[in-house]
């Protein structure tokens, strides 16, 4: 098993002509992933690579070729109406690959997606991948293991670092999503977490967090009172200084909260094996699966 | 971003949010003129520079008249403003705001922001003005009162009179107060804020409500949509490094210590810092290549990261997945061949090709450190200290 992609997804590719939707597009073929359509507003009617339908919207989409899952390409002015548009469709879950919405726009996302089916990941995020199974992002699939280790991170090539040193100790993945370092996210760590804890085939979970926001804070209460596999977890930025965006949106010591330091010490104080180390991810999970 | 007092109270006076009347001057002659221009009478002279704590700094002061006026602008222009978000550095203050000073009863708070953990916008409020927010959240949490406003419908009527009768406003001052809330509010919106903080919100003597101070910052992601404020952006608030760096959209942040460092991805980024400095090393910078990483953006990281005398180390940790890391190796032999590189470079590439990136990198002719793992890239950073 896995969480939220696998074989059973039907994807569509939302951008799928621009040169990012294009590029990733043929790399989730080359994956495995069933990609069964593209959307690209004007352009319906056209195959891209002389396979795949492109259609106008997404219903169409979810219509005539029962995508099941979306993943978005399109440039960030356009994101939260390409986010909006997959979930009215019907889609079940939805990637948002895209960088740099404004966060108001987000916030009227995340309202209307308030008791509706749909699950967004991300935006500003590489994705999600059930090694073997389906990748719906941006993530190099070959770095990945089929497995039992579920991995959530608000990072893209931190995740990659951690997944390298996963693979390389042998340790496998059932599932590795990114959820973004925005502010306002689709999916959080509790989210993610409890999708983990609930699937049978996951034994161990590793978390990468980050600092600002209190997500880190929220996962560790929710892995004192609900998780019953082991978690590992990292926290980046303990050198970042206050007051200071490293990078990601949501990566801010804002009011003197947010730090590493504070998150480390919630989640250890959880029962989360925490790494001090980045170097020291794969290692930690080795050590936690043993017990 | 962050902009100026002056320029945020600019803003809010244009979405009617009462403000007091000044403006901004840049020489002590200019400060005089607006202080007859308000009436020659008390004036407040205020510091513009992008950090809190002015007033205890020494640059916030009355002048009884226009003469006076002058007299202070000309000891704050220039001066180095040291206060507890400056660090120990200071900043030189180029701009001052010249205000009419306004006889006060009262000092509130008022506050927007987004609560992460509700995805929502929260309106926050309190009778305890002047004093800093996050101290009275952590010594006295019931004298902030909260409205999450629902972005189906906005705030509402019924929260601003909420609010305003929380903070004990009566009468004329009541209706001047939600009528302020409400204007706040929906400058913030308009303008996509990232907060919006009023402190001192005061209420005077004859019952106005006004903004005594904004701190307003904006959205860098809805930048895009705002070219007017992206005028307002102050290159002498920034680290000329960090203004260098922005021209070729490099995200980078200096730092204090001595191995710079250049990565891909943010996220690896801050945990290469957080390893520097496990292995008894200290971060130079903070530097995000974002994920192409081409010959260009490492020569143009190059240029950044020496242009600070501090650095005695470069490391370099690029995780290759969908660029491959032989390319990547390619273009930091070409920079390096084009800029002299005095200083030990340490490289790690991982992912896509990282073999042939690696025989790449030994072949070049010049000095790089080459490590294969994350750990071992740390360690040869402070070998490279030591010696």
């Amino acid at each position: 098993m896995s969480i939220l992609v696998d074989k059973n997804t039907r994807l569509v590719v939302q951008g799928i002509t621009g040169g990012e939707g294009t590029f990733h597009t043929r790399q989730m073929i080359e994956y495995g992933t069933k990609v069964v359509a593209g959307v690209t507003p004007g352009k319906g009617g056209q195959k891209f690579d002389d396979k795949i339908s492109v259609y106008n919207t997404v219903a169409e989409a979810v219509l005539k070729e029962g995508a099941n899952a979306a993943v978005i390409f399109v440039p960030p002015a356009f994101a939260a109406d390409a986010v909006i548009e997959s979930a009215s469709a019907g889609v079940g879950v939805v990637v948002c690959i895209a960088e740099g919405i404004p966060t108001l726009d987000m916030v009227k996302v995340f309202e209307f997606l308030k008791n509706r089916p749909t699950r967004v990941v991300g935006p500003n995020c590489p994705g999600v991948i059930s090694p073997g199974k389906a990748k719906v992002g941006i993530m190099p699939g070959f770095i990945h293991k089929e497995g039992s280790v579920g991995l959530v991170s608000r990072s893209g090539t931190l995740t990659y670092e951690a997944v390298h040193q996963l693979t390389i100790l042998g340790i496998g993945q059932t599932t590795c999503l990114g959820i973004g370092g925005d502010p306002v996210i689709g999916t959080n760590f509790v989210d993610a977490l409890r999708l983990f804890e609930q699937d049978p085939e996951t034994k161990a979970v590793v978390m990468i967090g980050e600092i600002g926001g209190t997500a880190e804070e929220e996962a560790a209460k929710f892995v004192k009172e609900n998780m019953s596999k082991p978690v590992v977890s990292f926290i980046a930025g303990r050198t970042a200084p206050p007051g200071r965006r490293m990078g990601h949106a949501g990566a801010i010591i804002a009011g003197g909260k947010g730090t590493a330091a504070e998150k480390m010490e919630a989640l250890r104080s959880a029962g989360v094996h925490v790494c001090e180390s980045p170097a020291d991810i794969g290692k930690t999970v080795a050590k936690a699966m043993r017990k | 971003m962050k902009i100026h007092e002056y320029q945020g109270k600019d803003i809010l006076r244009k979405f009617n949010v009462p403000v007091p009347d000044g403006k901004v001057a840049f020489t002590a002659q200019e400060a005089r003129k607006i202080a007859e221009e308000l009436g020659g009478g008390t004036v407040v002279v205020k510091a513009q520079i992008h950090a809190g704590g002015r007033g205890k700094g020494g640059g916030v002061k009355l002048a009884k008249n226009p003469n006076e006026a002058e007299a202070i602008a000309s000891k704050i222009l220039g001066m180095k403003l040291v206060t507890h978000q400056t660090g120990p550095e200071g900043k030189i203050v180029k701009r001052i705001l010249v205000e009419q000073g306004l006889a006060i009863e009262r000092e509130l708070y008022a506050g927007i922001v987004l609560d992460r953990a509700k995805s929502q916008l929260v309106y926050m409020v309190s009778t305890e003005g002047g004093v800093e927010i996050e101290k009275v959240a952590a010594e006295s949490p019931e004298k902030i009162l909260k409205e999450w406003i629902d972005p189906a419908v906005g705030f509402m009527p019924f929260q601003a009179r909420k609010l305003a009768f929380g903070l004990g406003l009566v009468d004329d001052q009541f209706k001047n107060g939600v009528k302020f809330l409400t204007a706040l509010y929906n400058a913030y919106i308009a303008v996509d804020a990232s907060l919006a903080e009023i402190n001192p919100l005061v209420v005077t003597k004859d019952g106005r409500v006004l903004a005594l101070d904004a701190k307003i910052n904006i959205d860098d992601n809805a930048l895009y949509r705002h070219k007017d404020i992206v005028e307002l952006r102050d290159f002498d608030e920034e680290a000329p490094l960090e203004v260098e760096a922005s021209k070729y959209d490099l995200n980078y942040i200096k730092l204090d210590g001595n191995v710079g460092c250049m990565v891909n991805g943010a996220g690896l980024a801050m945990a290469t810092m957080d390893l520097i400095k496990l292995a008894g090393g200290n971060p130079a910078n903070f530097l995000d290549v974002g994920g192409g990483a081409s010959a260009e953006t490492v020569e143009n990281g190059f240029k950044i990261i020496l242009g600070d005398p501090n650095v005695k180390a470069v490391l370099i940790n690029i995780f290759g997945g969908i660029v491959r890391c032989d390319r990547v190796a390619t273009g930091v032999v070409e920079a390096a061949k084009k800029i002299s590189v005095n200083v030990p470079m340490i490289v790690r590439l991982a992912g896509t090709n990282a073999e042939e990136a690696a025989q790449i990198l030994n072949k070049s002719g010049l000095k790089f450190l080459v490590a294969n793992s994350f750990q071992e890239a740390a360690q040869r950073v402070v070998e490279a200290l030591a010696n």
